[in-house]
Order: C-alpha cells, then structure tokens, then sequence
C-alpha cells in the first residue's frame, strides 16, 4: 500500500469514528501532535500536584486533609496513567521527563500560579478541575483510543475533584467574614487563568488545524470556554460569590454569557516561562527527581542481583554487561 | 488514675503516632523517587490519617467534654502529644523514611495483632481494621529497605546509617508506665514486653535479607509516655494546626 492509500484508509476510519490504535498506520504528525498532547497532559497532572500539595499540611481539619491527599493521590494516578498512553506511541516515560526538565515540553500554565490560602484549594479544585473535565469530557471522544480510554477513566475522578473544591468554596463562603474573603480572593486570582486554560482564542490558535480533521480535538478552544463559563457563573451565584468580570452578562440571544476580553500579555508571559511559579515548579520536579537517582539505582540493581541468582549468567556474558540507569 | 483516664491516654498514644506519621508521609508528596513511590507514600498518609482519626474521635467519646478528632488535633500543644519520638522523626533521605517507617510499623503490626483481641471492642475493631493497613506498610518499607540494603554500595551506606541513627528512639516505642499495667489487667492494652520479642525477630528477619547490621543497643531516648519530644514536633504541629489557631472563631 502507498503512503497516500494507507492515509485514505486511516482518515476513513476517523471519519467513522473508529479508534486508532497504538499499532495501527499513523501518519508521523498525527504520531507527534498525540506524543505531545498526552505527554503534556501528563506532566500537568504531575505538576499539579504541586500547588495543591503546598496545602496538605496545613488543611484546617482531618477531614479536608483526608480529601485533598486523597485527591492529589488520584493526580498521581492520573499522570501516571496518561504517561502509559504517551508511551504506546513509541517514546519512554523517562525521554517525556527528559522533555519536561529541559523546558522542551511544557504543562498547563495554571500550575504556574502559587496557592495562597486555603481557599486556592478550593478554587483549584472548582475552576482548574471544572475547567479541565470541559476540556476531558470533549476528549473522551478524541479518535486515539488509548487517549480516549484514559479520559473516560480521568473524567469519573475528576468530576469528584470539582465537587470538593466547590464545597470547600461554598463552606468558606458562608462561615465568616475572614473566611468568604478568603473564598472571593481566590475565585479573583483564579478565575481568569481558568478561562485562559482552554488556550487562546480559535483564530489565534495555531495547533487546530489537523487536529479537528483528525479528530485529536472535537471542539475548539472557544467553545469549550464558553461551555465552562456557562456552567460556572450560576455555580458563583448560588454560593454568593462575584465572578470578578464587569462585562460578564447573559445574553438572551445567543443562549451564552458575554464575557470581557482575558489578558493575553499575560497568558504568553506565563507560557513563556515568566510566570510567578515557572522556576520553582520545574526546579522542584527536578530536585525530587535527582534526589531519587540513588533510589532507582538501588532498585534496579538490586533486581539484577535477584534475576542473577535466578538464572546466573554464562560467563561470556558478564563481560561488558551494563546496567542500564536512566534518569 | 481511673480506668477511664487510662484509656483516654491510651487512645491518644495510638492516635498520636498515627497523626503525626501521617503528617510526615504525607509530605512526601510531589517528592517520591519515582511516581509510582508518589502514590504508595501518599497510600500510607490516607491510612494512617485514617486510623488517626478513628482514635481520636473516640478519645472524644472516652472525654465525655464533646471534643471532636480535630479539638484533638489542632488544639493541643506539643507537650500534650502521645506520639512515639520516632513518628516525629524528619523524613530525611527515602532511606531515612523507609528506615523509620519500618521499625514503627513492625511496632505497629505487632501491637494490632495483639490488641485485636483487646477487651475493649472499640480498640480491638480499631486494631483488626488497621492491622491489614499496617500489613502493607510493612512490607512496603521491608522491601525497601532490603532493596537499598543490598542494592548498590552507595545504598547500602546510606541506609545503614539511617538505621544507626533512628535506632535510639526505638527503646521509647515499648516503655510503659501505669496507664499500661491498669490497662493489662483488664485485657485491654497489651504488654509491651511481648510485643518488642516479636519486634526484634522481624526486624532481624528483615535486616538479614537486607544485608544491614543491627545497630548496638546503646542509650534509648525516652519521652513519649510524658509527652516530651524532640524539637521537631513544634514545628510540626505549628503548622499542622496554623489555620484554626489564625481564625479561633472559624468553621472548616
């Protein structure tokens, strides 16, 4: 079959919203934009776990301690389990950390922001959480099945973590004056970085192209935000809270709420790596790794001394025979 | 000392060790070796976090003043904690973590096993529940620490050395004093005695197969039964209980 028929084939099969799979033909771009897309969806996950773990020693209760471990836990768990999709597109775990620590490969900006009040986690778990389950909800369909799998699975968790984040806003919001501050501060921190995590607006956003087409991406940056916004502003009201947008209004006509234009300048700022936590989060992920190199180390090794013990080696080949360590 | 204010006391000792191991672990988070060692530490927090607050909200009830797991937790200074000296000890290094984890566990797995069949049902329901937990911890630092143990020459020193230095606080972790002898005699506690025999021969199960020496018995430190402990516990509970010490008045 030619390059141009095994194309035909593959994009027939997209159009009938058949999965691909990891050992079906591919082209090299549908490869990397995929290699990409999960590999940075995991190191979010990872990274995230970060600002919310600032807090777990300093949860108000067992209760909320309990909770949010518990949540971060499923964060690691989900990393753990996009990594695992990533990797059945040919490239190791190890070369996607590589891609993380040089900067090569980036993660969701809002980990970039610091979390400065018990609020934040609430607010994380709200905003961040419910904007990305809009985002997941909409990839549960994307035509890599192994991606796809992993978003039905993620979506179930995640909508658990919007929830505890709402209580923790709703709780705050109604206890006393310190603490419904506390909860409209971080709503006003958080809220425009959420609605900028669906990326920047359609006609600026340079990755849509094939990945409509190849149904990577089912909807487009703009309308999943404004699906998020929809759902959010009424969540704001109930619990007496003020989405800070002076612009924001229904709009009868087109069944939607308008809403302000967000701060690009600052989004690529961010992006580029001059958020207020870039530096720290990257230098954190990679002090915890090379803190560990010993660890791996021993662990591998010991698990040679075992298999050798096992089945001991002929002599000849001993000889030369490295251990393989990557870190 | 009544029967009641022995148990109280009781409870908090096992709740405390519980608390404040948790609180430790739980810092490893974002902090593991590798992702997977992420999700297990973390697994163990939730557990211990877990058995923390069964305890403590039965301390309330033993009370009878209407405290809750968190009065117990967030309103305590550090010279009214139960915990062993060796729960509080730094994380450190993953060997120094897994080092201490392993002889507080194999504490922990003997005594559950024992007080499984306390008289006290609370207790022995408490000790059945958190003996399959503490099951796992074990064998999660056991296998570590044989791992690191005969892993490279580099492991092996490291950990060795994390043995050597925690092992002065294990002679705390089986003194008793009156709360215990009360509590013996009316088939609730067990007798610590018993549980160090067990102890020692897990532990030089685990270190053989690991390749590390035991260290010598020399001076043991001691406090926990007065709730006297190292400097680190303040730091600990500091910000352990900053929330609800800031705002006295709030509700979480």
């Amino acid at each position: 079959m030619t390059d141009l028929e095994k194309l035909e084939k593959f994009q027939a099969k997209i159009d009938a919203e058949d999965k691909i799979e990891p050992k079906d033909w591919m082209p090299e771009e549908y490869r990397k934009h995929l290699q990409r897309q999960i590999s940075q969806h995991a190191h979010s996950e990872v990274i995230g776990m970060q600002p919310e773990g600032n807090w777990i020693s300093r949860a108000p209760s067992l209760r909320a301690k309990v909770v949010l471990l518990a949540k971060i836990q499923d964060e690691a768990g989900h990393g753990q389990y996009l990594y695992s999709a990533a990797e059945t597109l040919g490239k190791s775990r190890d070369e996607f950390i590589e891609e993380l620590q040089s900067g090569k490969a980036k993660y969701s900006s809002i980990f970039n922001y610091p979390t400065l009040s018990w609020a934040d986690m609430g607010a994380v778990g709200w905003l961040v959480d419910g904007a990305a389950i809009v985002n997941q909800v909409s990839l549960q369909r994307t035509s890599y099945g192994p991606y796809s799998r992993a978003m039905v699975r993620i979506c179930k968790e995640e909508s658990f973590h919007q929830r505890q984040g709402y209580e923790i806003m709703a709780h705050l919001a109604k206890g006393t004056l310190e603490q419904k501050a506390m909860a409209q501060d971080a709503l006003n921190r958080f809220w425009w970085p959420s609605i900028m995590m669906f990326g920047p607006h359609d006609s600026d956003s340079p990755n849509t192209g094939n990945a409509v087409k190849w149904k990577i991406k089912r909807e487009t940056n703009d309308e999943l935000r404004q699906k998020f916004i929809d759902k959010t502003v009424q969540q704001a009201e109930i619990i007496g809270l003020t989405i800070p947008d002076k612009e924001l209004k229904w709009n009868e006509e087109k069944g939607h709420y308008d809403f302000g234009e967000m701060d690009w300048d600052e989004f690529w700022r961010i992006v580029k790596g001059n958020g207020p936590c870039n530096k720290q989060r990257l230098a954190h992920h990679i002090k915890a790794h090379q803190d560990g190199r010993w660890v791996r180390e021993a662990a591998l090794t010991y698990a040679k001394k075992q298999k050798e013990k096992q089945f001991p080696p002929q002599p000849s080949q001993r000889e030369g025979e490295e251990l393989e360590i990557r870190d | 000392m009544t029967a009641k204010e022995a148990l109280l006391n009781y409870c908090l000792r096992l709740g405390d060790s519980s608390l404040i191991l948790g609180q430790r672990m739980s810092e490893w988070c974002s902090n593991g070796p590798i992702l997977e060692e992420d999700i297990a530490m973390t697994n163990i927090a939730l557990d211990l976090f877990g058995q923390a607050r069964t305890m403590l909200t039965y301390a309330g009830e033993i009370e009878e003043k209407g405290k809750t797991e968190d009065d117990f937790a967030y309103k305590r200074n550090e010279r009214e904690f139960y915990n062993s000296l060796l729960s509080e000890r730094p994380n450190g290094h993953f060997g120094d973590t897994i080092a201490r984890n392993f002889l507080q566990s194999a504490y922990f797995f003997h005594l559950y096993t024992t007080l499984s069949s306390s008289k006290d049902d609370m207790i022995s329901a408490h000790a059945v529940k958190s003996l399959k937990e503490v099951t796992y911890h074990l064998r999660h630092s056991a296998e570590w620490l044989v791992r690191l143990g005969d892993g490279t020459a580099e492991s092996h020193e490291k950990v060795q050395i994390s043995l050597d230095d925690l092992w002065e606080f294990t002679g705390d972790l089986f003194e008793m004093n009156e709360v215990d002898e009360l509590l013996i005699k009316e088939g609730i506690a067990v007798d610590l005695n018993e549980i160090k025999k067990e102890w020692i021969k897990t532990v030089d199960q685990v270190l053989e197969r690991a390749t590390l020496k035991k260290p010598e018995n020399g001076y043991m430190q001691t406090g926990r039964l007065n709730a006297i402990h190292s400097e680190y516990l303040g730091h600990l509970i500091a910000e352990m209980q900053f929330l609800p010490r800031a705002y006295p008045d709030a509700k979480w």
